[in-house]
């Protein structure tokens, strides 16, 4: 019985705790649950996802023009090195972007002598989780969602896999891109090789 | 024994041409091991990784998991990460604070930051055995000698051997050039660092960084994909940011690197010249030197400020860009596959400015999206493939050979493009790998 008790006991108070530190210890990981409620925009969460897919799809299908296109002009794609990075100012970063170096990366892999470029490869996407965390009055969408990204090159297989947040701005029939931030999950592991293009 | 597995070894090595096997062969890299990473000073890290009293870093030195740790009083001890009870590894993370003692997670024996032990549970058992706590074989064994340079720290775990200060000799002038630059001679490590695995071997990185021969021809898609939107930016702006021109420069065509100079000294350090066109006259950058030059006087500022680095190799394993503050570190695994860590540091009380320029080129040529290593890693993978066939047996180091300055001791190019740093390179490896075979 006193036994039984005092396993409740443990119990309640780990109640108290568990939250708490599971935030904490998921916020180091970059692993912040979803702001959203429960979608009440059905259309606006589908036009959404199927932008995502959409640009999805220009990666795997090396579709780097349009890809770009998908950026405000001072749009930024961004991925930290830390899950606790707020701002890429002043602090290192796996990929750091706005238009005109994405279209350096572009120019470079287009290159005859991009020689890295030789080995055939090829990415496979998947975005799924996708939660619409806030709209503003000025129509900027913040979104978070998962992805999944396996890039073949020669023989080899790899995995990347994070979060995506979207800072989207609603133009007359789509969106354009703010910012991208990308919190890759294997952002500290060692790198096989190095990620030549976007994830 | 391993030199027997590798006979004529002095075979292998030329003046002009090294074999394949050199590269390629497991047997002559686990000799490496031993004979070269075992035995010489091993670039740890920097004392700003662990700036409290516990905080430790694990990395490894040859084949040896080890871990550095701050001490109570401040010093730093290079350990093996194990526990001398029955092995299990002390330090599970890459880094971190162990708190006022190092406990063992198995059965919480419990060592001092320095390694010696702390206490045992139940000691009482050991009455009367053979174990001793006076007994440095009941400690975590430490490396066999630490010391550090401006706050970078090695270890060597051979006994004997040069010091740290003979063996780095000349070639401290990377660090000195990288500190020198911080108004107080200080800097501090940029968190966190890039690792980036090279399925090569760790000769091919050795040899690429000073190799002014390789950048025009691996980075030219690089190079001119940057210089192409340099000049939309130049003509849209009237300016073009610096940072581009840190890739642009891949364009310099063969004839100009050839302008460059290589020194190889003793030991295998391996310096090349020419800093990119990166002394600009800014604003940053003319704040920054007149920074320098009150902390250290107009002559003493010019003279380090006139320092020519663009590479500067400790053999056999670190890499410094001084001028931009970068450090590649090498932790071979095997013959054909290297974890490279990569650092970037802080100049202690220089503008800001100036940290976030070389930022851009950490953050462009160093991380693990890099617009220019990528064709590096590709040519040293192929090479690593080329040298384990039977396709050909040497490895020509031909380009210039015979017009090398050479003393004896130092080995000057008389031009940038020349082949002498890699033949300057394996006269060290050689005294290395044959050291105490008589
Ligand atoms: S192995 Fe470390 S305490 Fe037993
Ligand atoms: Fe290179």
């Amino acid at each position: 019985m006193a036994t039984k008790k005092k396993i409740g006991k443990v119990a309640e108070s780990a109640k108290k705790v568990a939250p708490s530190t599971f935030e904490r210890a998921m916020k180091k990981v970059g692993v912040t649950a979803p702001k959203a409620k429960p979608a009440t925009n059905w259309d606006l969460h589908q036009e959404i996802e199927a932008f995502l897919f959409r640009q999805s799809e220009m990666l795997d299908a090396k579709q780097w023009a349009a890809y770009i296109d998908l950026f405000a002009n001072d749009g930024v794609y961004w991925a930290p090195s830390l899950p606790e990075h707020e701002h890429w100012d002043g602090k290192p970063a796996i990929f750091i972007e706005d238009r005109d170096l994405m279209s350096v990366r572009m120019k470079r892999v287009l290159h005859p002598n991009a020689w890295s470029q030789q080995a055939e490869w090829a990415t496979n996407h998947i975005v799924s989780n996708i939660a619409i965390e806030h709209v503003g009055k000025d129509g900027t969408i913040q979104v978070r969602s998962r992805f999944h990204m396996m890039e073949m090159r020669r023989d080899d297989l790899r995995h990347f896999g994070g979060i995506y947040r979207h800072t989207l701005k609603r133009t007359k029939d789509s969106f354009l891109i703010q910012l991208q931030r990308v919190d890759l999950f294997n952002a500290q592991a060692a790198y096989e090789y190095v990620l030549q293009v976007w994830v | 024994m391993l030199q027997e597995r590798v006979p004529n070894i002095a075979k292998l090595v030329e003046p002009d041409r090294v074999h394949r096997l050199c590269y390629a062969d497991p047997d002559i890299f686990e000799l490496e091991i031993r004979q070269i990473f075992e035995k010489t000073w091993q670039y740890c890290g920097h004392e700003s990784q662990i700036p409290k009293t516990g905080d430790f870093w694990t990395f490894q030195i040859g084949r040896q998991p080890t871990v550095m740790v701050r001490g109570h009083d401040g010093n730093i001890s290079v350990l093996y990460n194990r526990c001398p009870h029955r092995g299990v590894q002390v330090c599970g993370s890459r880094n971190g604070n162990a708190g006022a003692a190092l406990t063992c997670p198995y059965h919480s024996w419990r060592f001092h930051l320095d390694g010696s032990i702390e206490s045992v549970p139940l000691e009482k058992g050991y009455l009367g055995t053979r174990f001793d706590r006076e007994n440095p074989a009941f400690h975590m064994k430490k490396a066999a000698r630490v010391d550090s340079y401006r706050g970078f720290i090695f270890a060597n775990l051979a006994a004997d051997g040069p010091t740290l200060t003979e063996f780095l000799g000349e070639a401290r002038i990377a660090i000195d050039d990288m500190c020198d630059r911080s108004p107080v001679g200080k800097v501090k490590v940029v968190f966190p660092c890039n690792r980036v695995v090279q399925r090569s071997n760790w000769k091919f990185f050795m040899e690429n960084q000073i190799d002014a021969m390789h950048p025009s021809s691996t980075h030219m898609s690089t190079g001119q994909a940057a210089a192409e939107v340099e000049r939309k930016i130049g003509r849209e702006t009237g300016e073009k940011p610096l940072h581009y021109h840190m890739l642009s420069a891949f364009t310099t065509p063969f004839d100009k690197w050839d302008l460059l100079e290589t020194v190889g000294y003793p030991y295998g350090h391996t310096i090349l010249t020419g800093y990119m066109g990166l002394r600009p006259t800014d604003r940053d950058t003319l704040e920054h030197e007149a920074i320098l030059e009150k902390a250290y006087g107009k002559a003493k500022k010019d003279e380090f400020l006139s320092r020519n680095i663009h590479h500067c190799l400790l053999y056999p394993a670190v890499s410094i860009q001084s001028p931009l503050q970068q450090l590649r570190v090498l932790r071979p695994q095997a013959a054909n596959r290297t974890l490279s860590e990569i650092w970037h540091f802080r100049l202690v009380g220089a503008p800001e400015a100036i940290y976030r320029r070389s930022l851009w080129y950490f953050n462009l040529v160093n991380s693990p999206s890099t617009l220019v290593n990528a064709d590096d890693l590709e040519n040293w993978q192929r090479g690593q493939w080329g040298l384990t066939s039977d396709g050909g047996d040497w490895v020509s180091f031909h380009r210039d050979f015979g017009r090398d300055q050479d003393d004896g001791q130092v080995i000057r190019s008389t031009n940038g493009c020349s082949e002498a740093p890699m033949r300057s390179q394996f006269r060290a490896w050689l005294k290395y790998m044959t050291a105490g075979t008589a």
